[in-house]
């Protein structure tokens, strides 16, 4: 069973979205999705000052077993990327809530991540999908 | 009797199974404007024995003339052992295995043939062979690109001194994705791509610059100082060079302060008979910090559960099977077979070797162009150093000169008048290490007895 916490946003793609206090967007990839890539050997995250359009391909995962984009929750300019990803992938699959962060994005819209899947309808999403 | 595994019955069964009615009906979605007619050019059926016989007296009809041709596929000695070597039947497969690591010995030669190319053109990684020089050059391109995040433009520089046909592919293979190629022109005396000819891009986005070494006219380019101008502006350098030329010439890994960003070129001269034009093989090297992007398949070794050594192909989520539409590359086709060959070639010089061969190449190509010079009528089109090939400005015509010199058994060179129109009548012509001293009084005094005879005629 995967780690779904109640106070993230989703995607049905598998993306996590945290509002953080500066108003920034932080985005990374689910607890499940980890699982279903399995170690991660390479993540590619975005150069800061790269504009982002919601539902875009804004960074890849590759696992041993397949390579997979992640896509933007929210619209806006890319204020960090997560420089350690470069050199420690695996931190994706030991904590994919916290150091496996991929990108924070300064969002144009707080209204797009407010409509953005709740905790309960992500995992709600899951059990359709593995059903 | 056709080779066609379906008997009459099996075809009609599985028509019958999905409801068609006949075969052609399974391509009723084509217009019918876009099908081929029926092929009514073609002769009727010859025996075994009668296409052989016909081969033969075609094959004769090829002679073995006297070849100043260079131009991008060059007339080297092949080892008499290279090719019995590459048609053992352990080698003798010129696709990519499919089940890879079953074929141990197929990986490890590839893996082999990446440490060489690797260190000959002084970069960390390389790919196991693209299908030719042209097309390795626009991958290459595509992968600058899909490397330099920075650079939004997909502007890049080629030198108008870059082998017209890769600028050629170029378009074809890259220009319908979006990739603007601008050209840069050469010094009318080095024939040679100034690094003033960078000068007007100062301060625009451009992706990457294009070098040729040596260039299409045989000029050495002035690549430091054009690799370190184009860092400078925050492009990518792209080198095209000739292998063979590597033994004694500066990898390009080592051009200027920071080295080539990406390194491509045609494999054919190591090892590959010049067979009317193909097949031959690309190569491409990088630095290991690009290697994501780099399109084609890479070997790497690695050690089994057991701890014993093995080669495994590694970095495949780069590759169409695993990343689909966004691979690297959708040419997935590697040249083992010819791979093969100049790995076995490689092995067969050694660094010293080739370093022979190089420089044997450019002695002759001098000793050429000196002899030629002195024939009336010819001189030299560009003063700068350069490696096997130069450009010969003639006082008429060149194709009605080829003719003739052709007459007496003899290639004398690519005429390159129609593709560079500014340089008047120019010739291309090429010495390899194939070309004795004696080949070479020969050309310069059937080209002076063909221009004698021409004058006098005219």
């Amino acid at each position: 069973m995967s780690n779904v916490p109640a106070d993230l946003r989703f995607l049905k793609s598998h993306e996590w979205a945290r509002l953080e206090s500066d108003g920034t967007v932080t985005v990374g990839i689910s607890d499940h999705a980890q699982q279903a890539l399995g170690d991660l050997v390479f993540v590619e995250a975005p150069e800061a000052g790269r504009r982002v359009v919601a539902g875009e391909s804004c960074a890849v995962v590759e696992s041993v077993k397949a390579a997979s984009d992640v896509y933007s929750p929210v619209s806006g300019e890319v204020v960090a990327g997560n420089a350690d990803l470069g050199g420690q992938p695996e931190l994706i699959n030991q904590d994919p809530y916290g150091a496996g962060w991929i990108m924070r994005i300064r969002p144009e819209d707080k209204a797009q991540f407010a409509a953005l899947l709740d905790a309960k309808a992500y995992e709600a999403a899951l059990a359709a999908e593995t059903h | 009797m056709p080779f066609i595994p379906h008997t009459p019955e099996d075809v009609r069964d599985m028509l019958a199974a999905i409801g068609a009615p006949d075969t052609e009906a399974l391509f009723d979605e084509i217009p019918a404007r876009l099908r081929a007619k029926s092929l009514d050019e073609v002769p009727p059926a010859l025996s075994e024995m009668e296409v052989g016989r016909l081969m033969s007296v075609r094959a004769a009809t090829d002679g073995q003339p006297l070849n100043f041709i260079g131009a991008g596929a060059y007339d080297h000695h092949v080892p008499a052992a290279v090719w019995p070597i590459v048609t053992r039947g352990e080698f003798y497969s010129a696709y990519t295995p499919y089940q890879a690591e079953a074929s141990q010995g197929t990986l490890q030669l590839l893996y082999e043939f990446q440490s060489m190319m690797a260190s000959l053109t002084g970069m960390a990684a390389s790919n196991a062979s693209l299908y030719d020089g042209a097309t390795a050059l626009a991958e290459a391109c595509l992968m600058a690109v899909r490397t330099h995040r920075k650079s939004k433009s997909q502007r890049i520089l080629v030198p108008v001194a870059l082998n017209p046909t890769y600028r050629q592919v170029l378009q074809s293979v890259a220009g319908n994705q979006n990739l603007a190629f601008e050209l840069l022109p050469y010094d009318a005396s080095g024939g040679h791509t100034t690094v003033e000819s960078l000068e007007k891009y100062r301060g625009e986005d451009i992706t990457a610059l294009v070098i040729q070494q040596p260039n299409f006219f045989g000029t050495l380019e002035d690549v430091d100082a054009l690799t370190d101008r184009a860092h400078e502006s925050g492009m990518l350098v792209i080198a095209v060079v000739n292998p063979t030329s590597l033994a004694i010439l500066k990898p390009p890994g080592e051009w200027g302060t920071k080295g080539a960003d990406i390194v491509c070129g045609e494999g054919q001269p190591l090892g590959v008979p010049l067979s009317s034009g193909g097949p031959y093989f690309g190569f491409m090297t990088t630095r290991m910090e690009h290697v994501r992007q780099m399109p084609g398949r890479i070997v790497g070794r690695t050690v089994d559960l057991d701890g014993r050594p093995g080669f495994t192909l590694t970095l495949q989520a780069r590759e169409q099977h695993i990343r689909r539409s966004k691979a690297t590359s959708n040419i997935c086709t590697n040249q083992g077979l010819l791979v093969t060959a100049a790995t076995i070639y490689m092995a067969l010089l050694g660094p010293h070797g080739l370093a022979q061969v190089a420089s044997t190449c450019m002695d002759r190509s001098a000793e050429l162009v000196e002899a030629l010079t002195r024939v009336r009528g010819v001189r030299l089109a560009f003063d700068r150093p350069r490696f096997h090939e130069a450009v010969l400005l003639l006082d008429r015509p060149v194709r009605g000169v080829l003719e003739a010199l052709a007459a007496h058994g003899i290639v004398g060179g690519c005429d390159i008048s129609a593709q560079y129109p500014s340089l008047g009548n120019a010739l291309l012509v090429c010495a390899t290490e194939t070309r004795t001293p004696e080949d070479i009084a020969t050309y310069a005094r059937v080209l002076a007895d063909v221009m004698q005879q021409s004058a006098a005629a005219a």
